[in-house]
């Protein structure tokens, strides 16, 4: 992987998320990059199971709120520290993720879609009524918390370089497994699945394993988003609106693809934040989403990464 | 026990409603393999079509049938050139972004003109009593009407020509070309016909409860269940898998609170879809 | 002569129809097996038991001495089973050989990535498709897919192949070539039970021939043995009286 130049441009790209706030000191630069961060967090992973094996994850945000809430509430009554919390929280929530998709994995096309809406639903549900963490009020941190950090001001600093990196990883995640043997697998599976499993791709496992995979970033994305907040409650954590927001980016930069995702996060956030400025526009947000998703799906399914490599075809070699 | 009873039979009146609108879902997924995801929507549609001409036109509820069926067709029509007609043939991810990415469009711009609020549609029946309990006059005519629709159905697919077609292209595209039949007209009257049966449902659904604009997600939830307890593209199994589902809401809703229902339902859907994926009431082959 | 693979009393029925009807009978190993039988007769249906699409209702699929009998497709891959479709599949945006490093990395010696990549260019340039190797397989022609269909299962490094209507939609030349590729096949030693339509070719193709009709065993032999069998005739021409003179005059 590392002779090949996109392994680069994925470390140059890191470095310049990190350093570009760093060199011209504005708390709004970084602020912006650590929203595009995020989206692109959610992207790649989502795109795991969208674009490498066909599977549309509607619910995907269920793994960024549980990590969310995990992480705050270990760092809350149990006192753990921030690294123990977090990693505690992506390593359950992909746990849960791998035994819950061996089960609902066995569900093909609309029925799977639907089903990990109710996942979502379910665990909402569940949160909104568990008492240890805060029912439908939610959980809140005192900012003491961040005092190990060396204080509010410098934990936001070191929270955003943490997500840089969870970004960085998303990405590298993404290439490693799209040329490897498990990539190849999954990559037949989201082509024909049963074509796959003649071939003897054990399609049960390694459609789990990506379910699984896709979890863990995002759970531990959540937990430092949420510890960022200082509060989480179900309604922010599991708002669907945010996965959907992440559909529409994997489609928008070209799913199957590696800078696709990246590419859509960040056009789809220009346009977003467009969109708030204007005042007509403001309310229809999720409308806008649509659209553009409705015109993509229609018109440029494979994105715009597509595009790109229909008209130039050398670039595939350089941008996965 | 006159109560569970009682509820039962309510819940089996309700359910066939529930059936009704899983026809229109099952028709479009059996003929053309599309999972329509606004299907949501045009039930909402059909509501609030209903609540438009009652509130508006001061048409009595019930003669607001023939117009949201006859509304409800045309734009079946327009979503199935919209969003549809250049998914057919691709791989199946495609349809579902295609019509989910409608519905975002479809349910942001009804909430942004109307809200959320609750929409209440006043229909005054007299009820049939049995004992201590009073069987709502709207129930029962929502359950005929449902099945005289489903009768009227039934006659259109298997007694005339353009309902033949449908069942022939569902059956084997290629073949029913190769025939002559003009496939793309038959998927879009048939993508039509689906949301038309949508829409009347919704309608019906309003003179029995109040809605908002959101409350489509609960119904196309449930019409999936009925769905897939009927199996696919199974209009006969829908109507069954309604009552089915009617009669599991009847036993369910007096000992549990209302918002454990549709997580019962959701429950129910994921194990038939795992233990009975042909459907629980299917009688063809898989 | 050693067992390869033992049908052993097979049945599926599809709500009322018998598709295949108390089946047995043997493939041995090195041997190429001709599966013959009028439309309609189960042959696909019998493939899709043996491969594990879905289960029999009745009998067992025996392999290399091991109950595969409703196992899942892919379990069966990984035994040294593979099989071609008779309407191609093939995965449309990759290359023909990133196919055929699918079948390569997951059949029955499980390779890793780099061999695997070996072992799928070796069996592309073996059916002929040394110079398509980056063509994406949905802009291969009607023979490029059936030779990579082919060569996906081939990659696979199985012990037994089985071949569902490999010839259909070829040319003549096609044909032949396909012929000499399937023979060669023989002689690494793979084991070949064949599905066809084209008469002459699985005639000249196989050591022994079983005939299918409605499901049920109706012969087994030589080649020769089945082309002279009065209710196999019947079979496919209906009126034995006519077959016989028809053959006569062959």
């Amino acid at each position: 992987m590392l002779r090949r130049p996109f392994f680069w441009i994925i470390a140059l790209v890191i470095a310049v998320f990190a350093l570009a706030p760093v060199v011209s000191g504005s708390v709004q630069l970084r602020e912006s990059l650590l929203l595009a961060s995020i989206y692109i967090i959610l992207a790649s992973n989502l795109n795991l199971m969208l674009g490498y094996a066909g599977y549309v994850n509607f619910g995907s945000i269920v793994f960024f709120g549980l990590g969310g809430y995990i992480c705050v509430y270990l760092l809350g009554a149990p006192g753990w520290p921030l690294a123990a919390a977090t990693l505690a929280a992506g390593v359950v929530v992909s746990v849960l993720a791998l035994f819950f998709g061996l089960g609902i994995l066995r569900l093909r096309g609309a029925y799977f879609a639907l089903s990990t809406i109710g996942v979502n639903e379910a665990v909402q549900a569940f949160v909104a009524n568990f008492a240890p963490w805060g029912g439908s009020s939610g959980l809140y941190l005192s900012s003491a918390l961040f005092a190990p950090l060396g204080g509010p001001m410098r934990a936001l600093w070191i929270i955003y370089f943490f997500l840089v990196g969870i970004m960085g990883l998303s990405l590298y995640l993404s290439y490693g497994i799209k040329i490897s043997k498990f990539g190849l697998g999954l990559l037949a599976i989201g082509q024909n699945e049963d074509a796959a499993s003649v071939l003897g791709v054990p399609t049960p496992l390694y459609k789990a394993l990506a379910y699984s995979a896709s979890a863990f970033l995002p759970a531990l994305a959540g937990g430092l988003y949420f510890f960022k907040s200082a509060f989480i409650q179900p309604a922010d954590a599991f708002d669907l609106t945010f996965s959907l927001e992440a559909i529409v980016i994997v489609m928008l930069g070209g799913q199957g693809t590696i800078a696709g995702p990246a590419i859509g996060a960040y056009f789809y956030e220009e346009m977003r934040g467009w969109l708030l400025t204007s005042d007509t526009f403001s309310n229809f947000q999720l409308v806008a989403a649509g659209a553009l998703l409705l015109l993509i799906v229609q018109f440029l399914p494979s994105g715009l990464m597509g595009w790109v490599y229909g008209r130039w075809p050398q670039v595939r070699k350089v941008l996965e | 026990m006159t109560g569970i009873i009682a509820s039962i039979i309510d819940g089996v009146l309700v359910g066939s409603v529930y059936g009704l609108a899983a026809m229109g879902l099952t028709l479009i997924w059996g003929v053309m393999d599309v999972v329509n995801l606004t299907h949501g929507s045009m039930i909402v549609a059909g509501m609030f079509g209903l609540y438009l001409l009652t509130e508006f036109v001061g048409l009595n509820p019930y003669a607001a049938l023939p117009p949201v069926l006859v509304g409800g067709f045309l734009v079946g029509l327009a979503l199935y050139w919209v969003s549809v007609h250049r998914m057919i043939g691709r791989p199946p991810l495609m349809s579902l972004l295609s019509t989910f990415s409608v519905n975002l469009v479809l349910i942001g711009i009804g909430t942004a003109v109307w809200g959320t609020v609750l929409f209440n549609v006043q229909v005054t029946l007299p009820g049939v009593s049995w004992g201590r309990y009073t069987f709502p006059g709207t129930h029962i005519l929502a359950a005929v009407l449902t099945a005289v629709i489903a009768l009227c159905l039934y006659l259109f697919l298997h007694r005339t020509r353009p309902g033949k077609a449908i069942r022939a292209v569902a059956g084997n595209r290629t073949a029913a070309e190769l025939v002559g039949i003009p496939t793309t007209r038959v998927l879009s009257f048939a993508f039509g016909l689906g949301v038309a049966l949508a829409c009347v449902s919704g309608m019906l659904i309003a003179t029995l409860f109040p809605f908002t604009l959101l409350s489509g997600d609960t119904y196309q939830l449930k019409s999936f269940v009925v769905t897939v307890l009927g199996g696919l593209g199974n209009p006969a199994g829908a109507l069954m898998g309604g009552i089915a589902l009617g009669l599991v809401e009847g036993l369910v809703t007096p000992f549990m609170p209302v918002s454990w229902t549709l997580v019962i339902e959701f429950a129910l859907f994921v194990v038939v879809l795992i233990v009975r994926p042909g459907g629980v009431f299917t009688f063809r082959r898989s | 002569m050693t067992a390869l693979l033992e049908i052993d009393d097979l049945s599926k029925s599809f709500g009322g129809v018998h598709a295949i009807e108390r089946l047995s009978f043997v493939a041995n190993e090195g041997e190429i097996l001709g599966l013959i039988g009028p439309n309609g007769a189960g042959k696909t249906t019998l493939f899709n038991l043996i491969n594990g699409v879905f289960p029999p209702d009745g009998g067992r699929v025996r392999f290399r001495g091991v109950d595969i009998t409703g196992q899942a497709p892919h379990r069966v891959a990984r035994q040294g089973l593979a099989r071609t479709h008779q309407i191609v599949q093939p995965l449309d945006t990759m290359t023909v050989l990133q196919n055929c490093t699918v079948g390569a990395c997951f059949g029955r010696e499980n390779l890793p990535l780099s061999r695997a990549r070996e072992a799928a260019r070796e069996a592309a340039v073996f059916v002929g498709l040394e110079d398509r190797m980056e063509t994406l397989a949905a802009q291969l022609t009607i023979v490029g897919k059936k030779r990579l269909e082919l060569a996906r299962a081939l990659a696979a490094q199985s012990v037994l192949l089985m071949l569902d209507e490999v010839l259909a939609g070829l040319n003549p030349t096609e044909i032949e070539h396909m012929i000499g590729v399937i023979r060669r096949i023989r002689e690494r030693g793979i084991a070949i039970l064949i599905i066809e339509h084209l008469m002459q070719a699985i005639m000249s193709l196989s050591d022994r021939i079983v005939v299918l009709n409605s499901g049920q065993k109706l012969a087994e032999g030589t080649p020769a043995e089945v082309a002279g069998d009065p209710s196999v005739i019947e079979a496919y021409l209906g009126d034995p009286a006519l077959a016989r003179e028809l053959h006569g005059r062959a």
